[in-house]
């Protein structure tokens, strides 16, 4: 049944994807065995992405299905795992930046995972940032970038984090693209992560700190 | 609505009924390994090349750009400016954010240039505009501000109309803006094409302004692209941009076909040159 599900989102077919996915919650399917499903196919996608087979267009939709997958499967997730809360975790993508695919992967590992995530969107400036962490009381801030003027604008959200007087109150990781250890001491972050997994690990690690 | 820009001996003038004016993209070390090398190595040998292979191929303007990590703009901006002033006798669009480096190219340069760009940031506004004013330069407007990056064709008239009104407060002549109407890839969102479109038909409705576009953005992560730049061009003439940033070597054919088809080359005379060029 896991290979009918992995298949259908590969082959970006929309209402398959919806049908089996409602078919094995219905019939009390461990939701997150679904959503391993939908990592492989990611996986998969990805890969064809690479090797030149897929284009944009069908790396974005793959992240459109996969997130109405999300949707649907949430209710069942708390319910089935009775995931443990683990805190909450501010996320966006930086200024000047509107690449949001592996930012909302990011996010939807982060929220399976127990914590609750307040997602800003795309081309998020400091000041938004500083004021959801402000009226949330995260003490974590995830913030992604894939162009290379992301970098500056990691580092001026880290400024106004410190502008604020919060900077030792919040744990702040980035990722996304060509993120490295340089970049992360260049932008003044905690952490950097390479995939959304490690975030995850990242977003343990903060809290288990705390 | 006429924008005139000139080298030391040519004019070209963008807008009315006159045929698309094509701003050559390629003097841009971005995503050109070998023309950052080139640059890094100080042969501007190759910035020659590029800019007579650019009017050779029917370019208009040529747009001048050496912002790449690593080079020093300031420095290299009024040089790669002069080169290309030397090499040949069109009108150039001076493409920098670093302020400095553009007060030097326009020191550099002879003749009424355009610069590229101005944005409605604060930051940008404050330092581009009097700089224009103070060199009699014309300007692209870039609709991205403070606010971010506008997602539809509301929100980018809302700025163009926030640029014209400052660059009036700064003194420039109105016909001296023309709006860059911000390009994004069909790849990932399939109505920016639409919102583009709609924007441009705004701005020059309404504002009465001239519109440019970086063209080829339409484009990213897609194959095939000369196809779809190509579909771009001819409907973005039709709603009326004057003058269209691109590689002139692979568009300008299908330009001057839309020229054609939307009554700005009577008598076929620029399609049939340079049909006759190409064979
Ligand atoms: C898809 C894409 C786009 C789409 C974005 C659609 C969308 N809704 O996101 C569109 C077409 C809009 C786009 C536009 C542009 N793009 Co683009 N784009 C890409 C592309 C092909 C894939 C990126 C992606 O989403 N990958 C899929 C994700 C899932 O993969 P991943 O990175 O492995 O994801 C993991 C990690 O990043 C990590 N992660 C991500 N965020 C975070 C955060 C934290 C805290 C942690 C821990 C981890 C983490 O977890 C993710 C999941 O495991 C890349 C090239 C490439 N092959 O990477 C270029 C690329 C990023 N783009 C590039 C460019 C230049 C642009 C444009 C400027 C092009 C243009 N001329 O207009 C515009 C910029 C627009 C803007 N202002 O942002 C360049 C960037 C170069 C640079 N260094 O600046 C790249 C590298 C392509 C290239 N080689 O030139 N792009």
């Amino acid at each position: 049944m896991g290979d009918d599900l992995v298949k259908a989102l590969v082959d970006l077919d929309e209402d398959k994807v919806r049908d089996v996915v409602k078919s094995r919650l219905e019939a009390g399917d461990d939701p997150l065995g679904i959503m391993d499903d939908a990592r492989k196919a990611m996986e998969v996608v990805g890969d064809r992405f690479a090797e030149g087979e897929y284009f944009i267009p069908e790396l974005v939709f793959a992240g459109e299905i996969l997130k109405d997958m999300t949707t649907a499967v949430k209710p069942y997730l708390n319910k089935a795992s009775e995931q443990k809360y683990m805190g909450k975790v501010v996320l966006g993508t930086v200024a000047g930046d509107i690449h949001d695919i592996g930012k909302d992967i990011v996010g939807f590992m982060l929220d399976v995972n127990g914590f609750e995530v307040h997602d800003l969107g795309v081309d998020v400036p400091p000041r938004k940032f500083v004021e959801k962490v402000q009226e949330t009381e995260s003490p974590i801030l995830a913030l992604s970038g894939f162009l290379t003027l992301a970098y500056d604008s990691m580092k001026e959200t880290v400024e106004a984090l410190a502008d604020a007087g919060l900077r030792d109150k919040v744990k702040v990781m980035i990722g996304g693209g060509q993120i490295s250890d340089e970049i992360r001491a260049y932008t003044g972050a905690d952490e950097f992560g390479k995939d959304a997994m490690a975030g995850v690990a990242l977003a343990k690690k903060f809290i288990a700190a705390e | 609505m006429e924008t005139m820009l000139s080298s030391a001996s040519r004019e070209v003038v963008v807008g009315g009924e006159r045929p698309t004016v094509l701003i050559g993209e390629r003097i841009n070390p971005s995503g050109k390994k070998w023309l950052k090398e080139a640059l890094m190595k100080d042969d501007l040998d190759v910035v020659r090349r590029e800019a007579v292979a650019q009017a050779e191929a029917g370019a208009d303007v040529l747009d001048v750009n050496v912002g790449v990590f690593g080079i020093d703009e300031k420095a290299m901006l009024p040089r790669v400016v002069e080169t290309v002033m030397g090499a040949v006798d069109l009108p150039l669009c001076i493409d920098t954010t670093d302020s400095a480096a553009l007060q030097a190219a326009l020191e550099a340069y002879d003749g009424k240039p355009l610069v590229n760009s101005v944005t409605g940031e604060e930051a940008s506004l404050s330092s581009v505009l009097p700089l224009v004013k103070e060199y009699g330069a014309a300007v692209v407007g870039l609709v991205q501000d403070d606010e971010g990056i506008p997602k539809d064709a509301v929100r980018r008239f809302q700025i163009a109309e926030k640029i014209l009104r400052r660059a009036e407060d700064a003194g420039i002549p109105r016909q001296d803006v023309i709006i860059d109407c911000l390009v994004f890839s069909v790849g990932s969102d399939t109505s920016s094409g639409s919102q583009v479109l709609e924007a441009i038909r705004r701005v020059r409705g309404e504002l009465g302004l001239n519109v440019t576009l970086g063209l080829s953005n339409i484009s990213f992560g897609l194959p095939d692209r000369d196809l779809i730049n190509g579909a771009f061009a001819a409907m973005a003439v039709l709603a009326g941009a004057g003058c269209l940033i691109v590689d002139v070597e692979k568009v300008r054919p299908c330009v001057l076909a839309a020229d054609l088809v939307a009554g700005k080359d009577s008598h076929a005379r620029r399609y049939l040159a340079d049909y006759r060029r190409r064979k």
